[in-house]
């Protein structure tokens, strides 16, 4: 199920040669991130290089599965024609069960039960026909 | 690592007014600034042929301020794109340039109306490219967002709490008292600092640095030169830049970093002491760049003043007051005086080397740390009289 969609006035993702899979991946709501297949390691953000191996790193689906490492409740909106009807809104740091780390939005949970090493799992939050945000809620929440 | 312990001296430093809207350009305080300094190094444009620099493009040029200057030839100058985190790494390039023969006097400056003008801790762009694609989409815009991520993390790994972040709020607003150029200077009680308004948890406001209008610049020559010179010179002892290995594409883009209850000085700290020749037990008095109350605790954690984790239980019980065994920030720093992106650190730093900083002066002091930067990049100096 799809997280709450609200008309999108934020900043938009710009799409770029390093990242469209990942934005591919979100719009067919599957969560597709770099793995190099010489080191083993999952990576994010994108990059063309593998800084471990040097090698360019191959797109797999995973899991959509992790744990907050931490997270900030954003109480006072900035820009404030943008986020003032969004406080308090949650962006936390999630560790993806494969190793690395990613950023999303926490939904479906208010903020104060939000806590270290929640498991977390993907949601998927359209904003516009192209985009589509990652989030992630508590599984079993 | 630095390589020029005690071969150069800071021999001048100059600012303007702190002020929420200077009605002036940015260049126009950046030059107020300069001949300042010059001026109190005992010193004419003509002798100046170095001018140094860092901005978030939100500055004026090093060249452009030389030119209303009116400086001959200026051999060195630039401008180094950095944010906190080059408040020290232009007085290090000062003295490699000098000792590369690029110059023989070096001006050193950050100007900005970061109230009145581009607002560091503002908005941002509203066409997310590169890093940001992965960040301001989901309202994670502002530099008080990005560092209540660090804190929170160090909460969790360790237990630091708002009390502690309390304390250091309160006692560098005591120390700004003391300062008739702080932009707060009213007391700020315990109570106040609790009551102060919710900005992005775990951040109340007076966990967040000011944001100000101002301009302040160093003059460093060789140490030769500066026993010439009126003031007692204040020497680079020693110096760090840089922050380890996954820096990203920039000061927000800290999803690839180890953790965040630590940053750039635990990678800084060996080449910071060894350049010196000293420890962190030989420091009188420090001036850590706290853009957020809980940025000073990661540096006093990663330069060893005390063990990762217990920063926090380290800054209590007035160990950081001014009559305490370790007084920090004794202008009032980024939190009380002014933001200068940390530059004006450098000011206080000097004046109380100088045994010039008046009723803020800690006795004695005869050893100062400077740091600049907040996460995954930073710099940092020691200075002796």
């Amino acid at each position: 199920m799809d997280a709450p969609m609200t008309a999108y006035h934020g900043p938009l993702p710009v799409p770029d040669s390093e990242s469209t899979p990942f934005w591919e991946g979100l719009k067919a709501r599957r969560l597709v991130i770099q793995r190099c297949a010489a080191t083993g390691e999952h990576l994010f953000p994108p990059v063309t290089f593998c800084p471990g191996s040097l090698e360019r790193p191959e797109w797999v689906e995973v899991s959509g599965k992790g744990r907050v490492f931490s997270w900030i409740v954003v109480r006072h909106p900035v820009p404030r024609d943008i986020y003032a009807d969004q406080v308090p809104y949650v962006v936390a740091l999630v560790t993806l069960d494969e190793g690395c780390r990613m950023t999303a939005n926490i939904v479906d949970c208010a903020p104060e039960d939000v806590a270290a090493d929640m498991p977390v799992e993907i949601a998927f939050r359209p904003i516009t026909p192209e985009i589509t945000l990652p989030a992630f809620r508590p599984i079993g929440g | 690592m630095f390589k020029l312990r005690d071969k150069y001296a800071i021999v001048g430093i100059g600012n303007t007014d702190y002020t929420k809207a200077s009605g002036r350009t940015v260049r126009s305080l950046a030059t107020e600034a300069c001949l300042k300094a010059i001026a109190d190094a005992g010193l004419k444009v003509a002798d100046v042929d170095g001018i140094v620099s860092f901005n978030f493009n939100d500055s004026a040029p090093a060249i452009g301020v030389a030119t209303e200057m009116g400086i001959e030839n200026a051999g060195y100058a630039v401008d180094y794109a950095a944010g906190g985190n080059g408040a020290n790494l232009i007085t290090l390039a000062a003295c490699a340039a000098i000792e590369a023969g690029l110059a023989e006097t070096v001006v050193c400056f950050r100007a900005m109306n970061g109230r009145s003008g581009f607002r560091l801790g503002g908005g941002r762009d509203m066409s997310a490219y590169g890093v940001t694609q992965y960040t301001a989409p989901l309202g994670w815009i502002t530099y008080p967002q990005a560092m209540a991520m660090w804190a929170r993390r160090h909460m969790i790994d360790y237990g630091t709490s708002a009390e502690h972040w309390a304390e250091i709020a309160t006692t560098f607003r005591d120390n700004a008292t003391r300062n008739p150029r702080a932009m707060q200077r009213a007391p700020m009680s315990k109570d106040d600092y609790f009551n102060s308004r919710a900005i992005v948890d775990p951040f109340r406001m007076y966990d967040i640095c000011l944001e100000s209008d101002g301009a302040c610049a160093v003059v460093i020559t060789s140490a030769e030169r500066a026993r010439d010179l009126p003031h007692k010179p204040v020497y680079i002892m020693g110096g760090a830049y840089g922050g380890g290995p996954t820096q990203g594409d920039d000061l927000f883009d800290a999803i690839r970093w180890p953790s965040h209850s630590h940053n750039c000085f635990k990678y800084l700290a060996d080449d910071l002491w060894g350049s010196a020749g000293i420890g962190p037990q030989d420091v009188d008095v420090a001036q850590i760049y706290d853009c957020f109350t809980y940025s000073v605790l990661m540096a006093l954690e990663g330069l060893g003043f005390c063990k990762a984790g217990e920063g926090g239980p380290f800054v209590m019980d007035g160990r950081i007051q001014k009559d305490g065994a370790l007084p920090l920030n004794t202008a009032g720093g980024l939190l009380s005086e002014a933001y200068i992106h940390g530059f004006n650190h450098v000011l206080e730093a000097v004046e109380q080397l100088r045994g010039d900083a008046g009723a803020r002066q800690i006795e004695g002091a005869e050893i100062c740390l400077t740091t600049a930067g907040a996460m995954t990049c930073g710099s940092a100096m020691i200075l002796r009289n």
